[in-house]
């Protein structure tokens, strides 16, 4: 199973009219594993999910989703695949739980709704109709939606988009369950925590390619090198500092009395950095070690910040 | 939850479940509306109910309830199946519940056929209602009930045509505003509580061509006049359901 790929995307290419969205995209999710693709609003996330859920027809490129082509193959892969959209979907006139109990009798073998009406707090909703449901359970019907009919692959559209961080955690909860279970998810966000937090593997995206994949782990890790960081008094003579530390560290004072050390960040390390501090009779506030984080990765690989 | 609660087993249910389903589902949001109730019941009632007991337009020789009823019939599968079927589906499109839908296992067929019966349904309990009100005031029907039938179905096919085309091409704001502007011009000029010969040749001639006249003046063929099936009528919806049909096919934009 772990091997198996659930989608596969080669040299996707999606144009709305003079605007090209996805620009020869490509995109591996495994089977059983939680992938995140990851970048910025207009990066093209929407686009290249919406295509694997057989709503675009790709301008050029294949697309195959669970061995079947989206678009040709609709009515045997829409069985099988759980959709969250971005937003609506859902009779504005219709009753959260209505509106889960229809989903669940277009399917053969759908979960119980009321456990899931309770897993997702969507109990409270009442008899409330969806236009008045504020967007936290909006988002959560949404996703109830997307797995109520028990499917192998779900994709969710920026998940946590609007919640608050306890809706947000009780969703990553329900993506971790899903994992265990042995459903695949693809996620889009834009958030690079939630990435890190749920993801065996990301997809980094910006201007409708994918500029890295890989685990959290080894897209962090990738070349670059950790810092430690701490504050003191400015003009400190590093020089003798950098006499004591492993060839290949860097120092430098980023700013006055804000200093920045970059190689091998490892404990004798942070041992060398400590006494010399102490010799030189500084009070290393504010001492960090720093590890590169998505974001930083994101900045290295397409000079832009993620939330731009 | 438990541990393997979500194991996919996934699959679709059979096919007539998912239409009986997705058509209840309709009706009920439907139901629950109460401006499409204004529509499709409260609007026609009145009317009945208004034209029949004063005298406000001249219906011609004879009880104005026997005129009226069969244009009243008319007017209920307007409301139905293109007002409101107009105005719910162009709103479906735009809160993308047309979208979602078309992610699960119903297929597009099958959602267009749950809408027809959704309509069905309510256009059967449109007329069990205004025949009540219509026997209540006296209405005394003629002609034979297949042809009825036969005009109400072509009725509905051409109504809803032209609605599904509205609402899968227009936005929905604009469907809103042209569904119920057109509802009301084919109310007074379609024949419905005004006979079409108090209007000038020239306009009467244009007029008698519409879908609306045609069912009116159909109904009134049968159950007015006591008529055999009226196939010129038929023949005019026929024509607007393949045209309108035809044209939604066609055009009709899903997002």
């Amino acid at each position: 199973m772990r091997n198996e790929s659930a989608v596969q995307v080669r040299g996707l290419v999606k144009r709305y009219g003079s605007k090209t969205a996805v620009d020869g995209l490509d995109l591996d999710v495994r089977a059983g594993t939680v992938t995140a693709v990851l970048g910025p609003n207009g990066a093209g996330k929407t686009t290249t999910v919406e295509t694997c859920e057989g709503y675009r027809r790709p301008d050029a490129g294949t697309v195959r989703v669970l061995g079947l082509d989206p678009v040709a193959d609709a009515a045997r892969l829409r069985p099988r695949i759980g959709v969250m959209l971005q937003s609506g979907g859902v009779y504005s006139g219709a009753r959260a739980d209505e509106m889960l109990r229809h989903m669940a009798r277009l399917h053969a073998h759908p979960l119980d709704v009321d456990a899931l009406v309770e897993r997702l707090g969507l109990g409270s909703c009442g008899r409330t109709t969806y236009r008045r449901l504020s967007g936290g359970q909006q988002q959560r019907l949404a996703l109830a939606l997307a797995v109520v009919g028990r499917p192998e692959l779900v994709f969710l559209d920026e998940p946590t988009a609007g919640l608050d961080p306890q809706a947000r955690r009780s969703t990553w909860d329900l993506v971790r369950e899903l994992r265990a279970d042995g459903v695949t998810v693809v996620l889009t966000t834009h958030f690079m925590d939630e990435a890190e937090q749920l993801a065996d593997d990301v997809a980094i995206v910006d201007a409708g390619r994918v500029v890295a994949q890989g685990s959290p782990e080894r897209l962090c890790r990738g070349g670059a090198e950790n810092s430690l960081r701490f504050t003191g008094r400015p003009g400190l003579d590093l020089g003798s500092l950098l006499k004591a530390l492993p060839d290949g560290t860097a120092a430098a004072e980023t700013a006055p009395g804000s200093y920045r050390i970059t190689g091998t960040i490892d404990p004798q390390l942070l041992a060398t950095v400590t006494s010399w501090c102490a010799q030189n009779g500084v009070m290393p506030d504010g001492i960090a070690v720093e590890r590169r984080t998505l974001e930083d990765v994101f900045l290295e690989l397409t000079g832009k910040e993620l939330r731009g | 939850m438990n541990s393997g609660t979500y194991t996919p087993r996934p699959g679709a249910a059979p096919v007539g479940r998912m239409i009986v389903a997705q058509a209840a589902l309709e009706t009920r949001m439907l139901l629950r509306n109460g401006e499409q109730l204004l529509l499709t019941v409260v609007i026609p009632s009145l009317l009945l109910v208004l034209f029949s007991t004063v005298d406000i337009v001249d219906t011609g020789a004879g009880e104005a309830v026997d005129f009226l009823a069969p244009g009243v019939l008319a007017l209920a599968v307007m409301s139905t199946a293109f007002t409101g079927q107009a105005i719910a589906t162009g709103f479906e499109r735009r809160y993308g519940v047309l979208k979602r839908l078309g992610a699960s296992p119903l297929p597009r067929w099958a959602l267009m056929a749950a809408k027809t019966l959704s309509v069905l349904v309510t256009e059967v309990l449109q007329v069990l209602l205004l025949t009540a009100i219509a026997l209540g005031l006296g209405w005394s029907p003629r002609g034979g009930p297949l042809a009825v039938l036969l005009l109400l179905v072509a009725g509905t096919a051409a109504f809803s045509g032209l609605g599904l085309l509205m609402a899968g091409t227009l936005r929905a704001e604009a469907t809103l505003a042209a569904a119920n502007l057109v509802f009301l011009l084919l109310l007074v000029g379609g024949g419905v509580i005004v006979p079409l010969d108090r209007f000038p040749d020239a306009a009467r001639a244009v007029l008698e061509w519409l879908p609306i006249s045609a069912l009116s003046d159909g109904l009134r063929d049968v159950l007015l006049h006591g008529a055999g099936v009226p196939w010129d009528r038929l023949g005019v919806l026929a024509a607007w359901a393949a045209a309108g049909l035809g044209a939604a096919a066609r055009f009709f934009r899903w997002e």
